[in-house]
């Protein structure tokens, strides 16, 4: 009877044997490979490499895989694998102005030097399920063009030129950038940290945070100042070379939220810039990203905090899905010992009511 | 594909360094929340990632290894954390509390007394004593460096001036070495007395919340009361039915649905060794 109550080495052995069963599925389907994950559920990889905070199609595609397609325990997979990686150093900061587009958009100007470029998206398709997927479907091929050499300035460089917005934050060489994988966060945060965290941060809580803010719940009058997506390339700046190595590309999804800034005393009124990053195609979360980076610079630009996504603390603490998981599935862990002491303090409390009610002296009916 | 080689007890030598700093800080501040870099461990967050930090970094070959969760070894996180360090370090594992080197505990102090050549290493879910009162991280460091522990006595009173006695039965907040209130995770208050003067060295790892904190052996730990509300144990007024002790704590196991229970130590090497002397 006492043994039945705990549980043992063998009851987890067969449970995980029991769990690769299940993943696996029936044996009579085809397994299903990393390349057709990498292929086929690429926006799922796209997030897994975001929040996992780590660059690797193949290793986001197994664990995926190994996950069963559940994305938080994928996210979770990587970023554990991320942590034994040793740290070589720290890439030249990316130039996406020089990034090859494959997509670019604005929803500020009607028309703009390097034009709208809509690329893959699912904006105004049809939400109808496609019964032709059901089956092996036959794709047309896209239709292709010659690869612009013109840039593709950012529509907030372009307002920056003439002071309506204000001015990229220009990186400090001598003050390095924070990390906060390899520092404990401290409050108040810099924005350094501030949008580290919220791209490694959970995108349907970003996205819920966005929301409010649109909702009125700390308001920043937002425009999708632009949205691009292409491929960037990374550069390494090697001690032993001296000069700075290309490392090769990866693809970014990056939005540039323009928003409304009345000025201040000192300040002259112009627009102010949200920001949001991430590995792949991954519109929802940089948008989601940039809209809340807008609102944690309350405090730097004097405005009131009032509303949660203005609140650096309580988003931060918040936003990272692999602690809130870990910290909410882990109810699942035994608390017979808490559980044992407040049985008994409910049962002294429950005597001590009765014993109220029935008029006797309190002393005497504690335990 | 990258194929991962792991080092001795799996974190890298760098992260077990800055672990390592920590802990130092921590013992030379008893009770003070140490901020560390927390990594990601193969285990989620809430399930001891803070402990096995610690034990990660302070474990050598030759150590002894028991991990314990309820206060027992064969629940089953304590068994896969047990199972993390045999294959990670290949270091020797023991039920036995005293044959272990190195503890990791998860809610209990073992009853056994422990000793100068042991550590034990408890793994924290919340290390803020202050937070229930104050959820504001920037507010309850504040607190701490005033040592403006008004609220938190407060809390007691209020407590007192409602039910009659303090409601806190687990994490019972105490005072180390006079100077900090510290969580002593969620242990009951029965094992508070325990961490007081004790020969070991303990030391609190809390991995989500990025925190390790330490009491440095022989250190002296109160929990908080009132002088006309001193601060009392709990324990459930009985014997354990299997070996009879009469001063362990004890888990309640339902045996029927007709209202039948028995209760047995919660510490399963203490109850174990006990019957084995009996015999």
């Amino acid at each position: 009877m006492y043994v039945a109550v705990k549980g043992g080495e063998r009851a987890i052995e067969n449970a995980h044997r029991l769990l690769a069963h299940e993943r696996r599925g029936h044996r009579t389907v085809p397994e299903i490979s990393l390349v057709q994950i990498a292929e086929q559920l690429a926006l799922a990889v796209d997030r897994v490499m975001t929040e996992g905070s780590l660059y690797d199609r193949e290793l986001a595609a197994l664990a995926i895989k190994q996950a069963r397609g559940d994305m938080i325990e994928a996210i979770f997979l990587l970023r554990a694998f991320r942590a034994t990686l040793p740290r070589f150093g720290v890439s030249v900061p990316l130039d996406t102005g020089k990034m090859q587009v494959r997509r670019r958009i604005s929803a500020a100007f009607k028309d703009l030097p390097g034009g709208q470029v809509l690329g893959p998206t699912f904006d105004y398709t049809h939400r109808l399920l496609n019964f032709d997927l059901e089956d092996q479907s036959s794709v047309p091929p896209p239709s292709t063009s010659e690869a612009q050499d013109s840039a593709m300035p950012r529509v907030s460089d372009l307002l920056a030129a003439d002071d309506l917005i204000e001015a990229s934050p220009q990186a400090d060489a001598g003050t390095p950038v924070g990390d906060l994988t390899r520092e404990p966060l401290s409050f108040p945060a810099e924005r350094d940290l501030r949008l580290q965290n919220l791209a490694r941060g959970d995108e349907g809580f970003l996205l819920a945070l966005g929301y409010s803010t649109q909702r009125g719940y700390g308001r920043t009058h937002p425009f999708a100042g632009e949205i691009r997506l292409g491929e960037v390339e990374i550069d390494f700046f090697a001690e032993d070379a001296g000069f700075a190595v290309p490392l090769g590309r990866i693809t970014l999804t990056e939005c540039q939220m323009i928003n409304q800034f009345h000025g201040s005393a000192a300040v002259p009124p112009r627009f102010t810039r949200g920001y949001g990053l991430g590995f792949g195609h991954c519109e929802r979360k940089a948008m989601s990203m940039a809209l809340v980076d807008r609102s944690l610079r309350a405090r730097e630009l004097g405005e009131e905090v009032k509303a949660p996504a203005q609140d650096e603390e309580f988003v931060m603490s918040h936003s990272d899905n692999v602690q809130a998981t870990g910290f909410v599935e882990h109810l699942k862990l035994p608390h017979y010992v808490d559980f044992q002491s407040e049985l008994g303090l409910v049962r002294m409390m429950r005597a001590e009511f009765q014993a109220a009610q029935s008029g006797e002296p309190l002393a005497e009916a504690a335990e | 594909m990258n194929a991962p080689v792991y080092n001795f007890a799996y974190l890298d030598e760098q992260t077990k360094r800055m672990i390592r700093r920590a802990i130092l800080k921590a013992v030379a501040i008893p009770g003070y929340q140490v901020p560390f870099a927390s990594r990601e461990m193969p285990m989620p967050f809430g399930w001891g990632t803070g402990g096995v930090q610690v034990t990660a970094s302070i474990l050598g070959p030759d150590d002894i290894l028991k991990v314990i969760d309820q206060g027992a070894d064969d629940t089953t996180n304590a068994v896969s954390i047990r199972k993390f360090f045999a294959v990670t370090a290949g270091v020797r594992t023991t039920t036995s509390t005293n044959e272990a080197t190195v503890i990791q505990t998860r809610h209990r102090i073992p009853e056994a007394p422990l000793r100068e050549d042991q550590i034990l290493v408890y793994q924290v879910p919340i290390p803020e004593p202050l937070r229930f009162l104050e959820p504001r991280e920037t507010e309850t460091r504040r607190m701490h460096a005033l040592a403006d522990y008004g609220l938190m006595h407060v809390k007691l009173y209020e407590d007192i001036a409602v039910h009659g006695h303090i409601a806190t039965t687990y994490a019972y907040p105490v005072k180390v070495d006079d100077r900090y209130v510290m969580d002593p995770s969620p242990t009951p208050k029965f094992d508070n007395p325990k961490m007081s003067d004790c020969a070991a060295l303990q030391l609190f790892g809390a991995g989500r919340e990025k925190r390790i904190y330490a009491i440095p052996p022989f250190t002296k730990v109160v929990s908080l009361d009132f002088e006309d509300h001193p601060f009392e144990r709990y324990r459930h007024d009985g014997e354990c039915t299997l070996c009879g002790a009469d001063d362990s704590f004890l888990d309640e196991v339902i045996t029927d649905d007709r209202g039948g229970r028995m209760f047995v130590c919660s510490d399963t090497d203490f109850c174990e060794k006990r019957r084995g002397d009996a015999a």
